[in-house]
């Protein structure tokens, strides 16, 4: 099993992903330069973090033009997991990978911050190791957090069981108070139609040890270790019903 | 050659700093204004084009893959000299 | 030599004396043309040059065990063993900050930080240390009308509100788009409100890297600014240069501010923390690939000051071709070339044949990398332009042979005492402890800082264990079972009052707050902003604030690394209270000592450690506390006093109760007094939040300033019941008095004295008025 977290010039979050995998998880992990093409041997990859190429025409919009993230789509195809975390979710949404667009912060402020999430789906490769409706407190650090689709993308994302995680109060309820940037839907997280590909604004990487005040992202990553020791040639189970 | 490319948030698209600047002008006393949305314009110059319809249709393929993100931005654009 | 003619006016535009000219002329030997009178303007700054303050600085102790580098290099460095080591900075941005709040504090994030990085540490942690005018209206504060000060009608303050919140704003942007873009977490700091500084603000930026242990030689690698190794090439690394900021340093930062302010809005740079991440990345690869000999970042003065500081420690000189340099526009001049403070920029010194190697890791991170020049023997800095000398001056006389002053100074009268009669203190007697207690929360110095450090990443590289708000800021050393705690502290209105005592109090209240999350003092750094230090009352405050300092350090037997003076904080003739700021930085050696303010358990017991006893009310009214300056608007006369060894004492007890495992929170009792203390202590705890109830049994005189007086050497702890006698027994060995207070609560926060109830209210509720405060004035 090998991870490969992704290192786009204006990652500030790779180490940290990087970190929890080598340290926290202790699984085998390498960097993954973004003009790379190919990510053969590994079996998940990270997107962390940061503000890749500045962020300077849209977040994540320049990303989705380097070597690596054609690859990444050829991997994600192939049934491979990735995780995009913050900036990484960003890109993936710009790559169309995922559906969607993340947009300004409703309060227009970067919000750092700890907040509630509530497991929404916990039969995915990310999330097996949650139980149904799982509350995780995991901080967001963000300005363009604020998920928006269409009407219709959402309808389907609802009924495909692809919101993985929602913004909530501690108690696990939905409610406007608790979404911290103006997401549709209090969406904090989604995956695409095969669930291999997840994308999250908070950061578990920020949350697997207690010292740092909660360990609640942990489980994310357990859950995929536990995916790829089940199936480890990459081929994993199709998890999201149609 | 130059060209003015603006983008804009789609109508259909709450555009949180446009309301913000709005409520900001509000606030100071101008009454008459109704409503405010907040563009990007990118002006780029141009090298070895033949013609106006080729810069035409080159700067209409980097606004539609590279300035716009079609989920949430729609654009326009001029061709200036 | 291109001649230019040189007039007296000329010499005066460029900030330099006549005296100063003719030491010049003599230096050189002949009458320097315009390119080298731009650059001794430059390197002679007192910005650069710290003419006035050096024959000061020297009293204040910089060595120590720890200590790996003094003052003088980029950064300070201190050991902390095991082949880590860290080093940290603290730098002012206040002129550049007024001129523009966002670009300038932003701009000073992204100095400090190169500060950090050039010396091969990786920037871990970001602090700031602001001042602004206040932001919140003496009416909204109920004062009594002769109270009021500074503005004339309400209109007027209306409007300079709005300007100050606005520098705020502008400030807070600008310090967050850099930080968090570059990312480093900012994991505290200080902002207080102040009429003085208004059209002064301050905007101090810390910054801290940890130094990695070498594989090879098991230490940390420490790379120096030295042009070392004649021959060796000079490369110029980052962005390219523009016009930005030419005399940033020598008119910006070295002189008062006048109405010719806002046309020299100009030469304000532009920050790009984007490219300054990727600098960081190239930056780090090189010296891994050990391919340099040394590296310095152009700040003020920019290539002026990098060339000619790195070739005098040297002990060298340097030649470099302007033509070879990265220029964003065209046709600038040497002048321009030469002073120029475009952002984001290094120069490196390397072994010639490593230029290919360099070149590659920059080239990777897509950024230049371009020698420019060559290390000589001779010692002279030459600036060539298409092969014709520009300049030609020796590198020591720029960077080491500045005229020192020592000027004049007088030591200004004591301020008059507020006495019984005056009509201010007949009004305290009106005052309720609980109505005081609710005014303090939501005053502007005291309220949650939330709103700030919010819009801060402060977790990212995930080392943050304490998170913003609490005593002292705490970053772990990842595969060490240490961390690092640091705070900044300054109190401009006791150095206003007794600059000597100012400086003591604040160094004290750094260390304490250290302690109080478990860490043991280790060496500091200083901002020093002051006004014009041609005034002599100015220049006898900057005085007595480097006596106070010097003796306070030595004390808590901790250095001072380096720092940073910023004279000339004058607009309109104004200055700022002098304000010195204190970066402590302390050392948990043992990640299971990590002690935070928040009551931790219902049932606990609470206690305070340190003397109780109150001034008298006349002192207390003249003590320039938060509570005088809010409910009576008086800004004091007197500081409370100090002992230094009762001081001491105390915080070693309370590191001897943390290390005995004893206690389950720990709080310094500052601003707003006890009462406001053990509200934060409430605050911490939560969501969902623990509260207190705290019964006083015996009489005190004067309640108000029983609770809210602001004396030093105090903490409020609490534990659990079991622990009491231990810890009474360590107190009494120390002879540190230890008072039981009351007992930690759930949800509602309770003071009672005798039979009177002062306040009683739910948590939440009081948690939401601090807490909502600065993000209710923020958006007015």
């Amino acid at each position: 099993m090998k991870f490969g977290v992704v290192v786009f010039p204006g990652s500030n979050c790779d180490h940290d992903a990087f970190y929890v995998i080598d340290r926290v998880m202790r699984q085998p992990v390498e960097w993954v330069w973004h003009e790379t093409d190919q990510l053969k041997g590994f079996d998940a990859i990270i997107l962390p973090g940061g503000f890749s190429y500045g962020d300077y025409l849209r977040t994540g919009a320049i990303a989705r033009f380097s070597p690596v993230m054609k690859a990444v789509r050829a991997f994600a195809e192939g049934g491979g997991l990735v995780l995009g975390i913050c900036n990484g979710f960003q890109i993936l949404c710009e790559s169309g990978l995922l559906p969607g667009a993340l947009m300004r912060n409703r309060g227009l402020k970067f919000v750092c911050r700890h907040v509630y999430l509530r497991t929404e789906n916990n039969a995915l490769p990310f999330t097996q190791r949650l139980s149904a409706g799982q509350v995780l407190k995991i901080p967001i650090a963000h300005m363009e957090g604020n998920y928006y689709a269409s009407a219709d993308t959402l309808d389907e994302l609802e009924s495909q069981g692809r919101v993985v995680f929602r913004y909530s109060t501690p108690e696990g309820a939905i409610d406007e108070a608790a979404n911290p940037n103006g997401a549709a839907r209090n969406i904090a997280g989604i995956c695409n139609r095969a669930g291999n590909v997840m994308g999250m604004m908070p950061h578990p990487e920020r949350a697997s040890e207690s010292l740092l005040g909660s360990a609640d992202g942990r489980g994310i990553f357990e859950s995929m270790v536990k995916a790829l020791v089940s199936a480890p040639s990459s081929r994993l189970a199709e998890t999201v019903h149609d | 050659m130059r060209a003015r490319v603006i983008v804009s948030l789609k109508r259909t698209v709450l555009d949180p700093q446009g309301k913000a600047i709005h409520h900001a002008i509000a606030s100071l006393g101008f009454k008459t204004v109704v409503g405010v949305r907040q563009d990007k314009v990118f002006e780029i110059d141009l090298n070895g084009v033949q013609d106006a319809g080729a810069a035409r249709s080159e700067i209409e393929r980097i606004a539609r893959e590279v300035l716009t993100n079609p989920v949430i931005e729609e654009f326009s654009f001029e061709i200036l000299e | 030599m291109i001649e230019a003619l040189i007039s007296p006016e000329v010499v005066e535009q460029h900030g330099i004396t006549p005296q100063e000219y003719l030491r010049i002329v003599a230096i050189l030997g002949r009458d320097p043309n315009l390119t080298e009178l731009g650059i001794f303007s430059v390197m002679w700054s007192e910005h650069c040059s710290y003419k006035s303050s050096r024959v000061h600085l020297k009293r204040l102790p910089t060595a120590g065990a720890c200590v790996l580098q003094g003052p003088g290099e980029n950064a300070g460095v201190v050991d902390l063993g095991d082949g880590y080591a860290i080093a940290f900075k603290i730098e002012s941005h206040n002129h550049p900050s007024l001129v523009e709040p966002f670009q300038g504090a932003a701009t000073g994030v992204g100095g400090i930080l190169r500060d950090i990085f050039t010396m091969g540490a990786r920037p871990i942690a970001a602090m700031n240390s602001l001042r602004f005018g206040r932001i919140k209206s003496s009416e909204s504060m109920e004062s009594p009308p002769q109270g009021r000060a500074g503005s004339s009608t309400p209109d007027n303050e209306e409007s300079e509100l709005r300007q100050n919140r606005r520098i705020l704003s502008g400030v807070v942007g600008g310090i967050g788009f850099y930080g968090n873009c570059f990312g480093v977490p900012t994991v505290g700091g200080e902002i207080y409100f102040e009429d003085c500084y208004a059209k002064n603000p301050l905007v101090n930026a810390f910054a801290l890297g940890l130094f990695e242990r070498d594989s090879r030689s098991g230490k940390p690698r420490i790379f120096l600014g030295r042009a070392s190794g004649p021959g060796n090439a000079v490369i110029y690394v980052g962005a390219k240069t523009g016009r930005d900021g030419i005399h940033g340093a020598s008119l910006l930062a070295s002189s008062e501010f006048d109405e010719t302010t806002a046309s020299k809005r100009p030469n304000v740079q532009v920050g790009d923390p984007f490219l300054e991440k990727c600098l960081l990345e190239a930056c780090l690869e090189t010296m891994e690939a050990d391919a340099i000999v040394g590296i310095q970042d152009m700040g003020a003065a920019g290539l002026t000051c990098s060339t000619s500081e790195m070739a005098a420690r040297g002990d060298t000189g340097i030649e470099i071709e302007l033509n070879h340099v990265p220029q964003r526009e065209t046709g600038m001049s040497p002048y321009e070339i030469m002073l120029s403070e475009s952002q984001e920029r290094m120069l490196l010194v390397a072994e010639r044949g490593r230029m290919p190697d360099i070149q590659g890791i920059f080239s990777k991170w897509g950024l230049d990398a371009v020698e420019i020049g060559r290390v000589t023997k001779d010692g002279i800095l030459r600036v060539r332009d298409h092969g014709e000398v520009v300049a030609e001056i020796p590198a020591k006389a720029l960077a080491d042979e500045a005229p020192l002053y020592n000027r004049p100074m007088k030591a200004r009268k004591p301020l008059a005492l507020l006495e019984k009669s005056s009509p201010r203190l007949k009004n305290l007697e009106s005052v309720q402890p609980g109505d005081a207690f609710m005014r303090l929360l939501s005053s502007e110095n005291l309220c949650s800082r939330r709103w700030v450090y919010q819009q801060y990443d402060h977790m990212v590289r995930t080392n943050t264990c304490i998170l913003p708000g609490a005593d002292a800021a705490v970053i772990r050393i990842k595969n060490t079972n240490r961390a690092i705690a640091i705070t900044l502290d300054g109190n401009g209105r006791y150095c206003y009052v007794n600059p000597r005592e100012g400086a003591r109090l604040a160094v004290a209240e750094a260390c304490r707050n250290l302690v109080c999350v478990g860490a043991q003092p280790l060496a500091a750094t200083n901002c020093l902003n002051f006004g014009n230090p041609e005034k002599p009352e100015i220049m006898w405050a900057f005085s007595e604030v480097i006596d106070g300092m010097k003796e306070a350090c030595e004390a808590f037997h901790t250095p001072i690394t380096g720092g940073n003076v910023s004279f000339y904080n004058e607009t309109f003739g104004k200055g700022i209270y002098g304000t010195p700021v204190m970066g402590m930085v302390g050392v948990i050696d043992d990640l299971a000592h990590l002690t935070s303010p928040g009551f931790k358990r219902e049932g606990d017991v609470i206690a305070a450690l340190g003397d109780l006893t109150p001034p008298t009310e006349r002192e207390f009214l003249n003590q320039g506390t938060e509570f005088a300056r809010v409910l009576l608007n008086a800004s004091g006369a007197q500081v409370p006093a100090l002992i230094l060894e009762r001081e001491k004492r105390l915080q070693d007890t309370i590191l001897t109760l943390i290390h005995q495992g004893t206690l389950h929170s720990c709080h310094d009792v500052s601003e707003g007094g006890l009462a406001i203390a053990l509200a934060e202590c409430a605050f911490a705890s939560g969501p969902p939040f623990l509260g207190c109830e705290i019964e006083i049994q015996f009489g005190i005189e004067g309640l108000s300033a029983w609770w809210f007086n602001e004396n030093p050497s105090r903490a409020v702890i609490s534990f659990e019941v079991g622990q009491q006698s231990r810890i009474e027994a360590i107190c009494r060995r120390q002879e540190i008095p230890f008072q039981i207070l009351g007992r930690v609560r759930k949800h509602d926060f309770k003071l009672k004295h005798l039979n009177n109830w002062i306040i009683q209210q739910p948590v939440d509720k009081l948690f939401g008025l601090w807490d909502q405060e600065l993000e209710r004035l923020s958006t007015l």
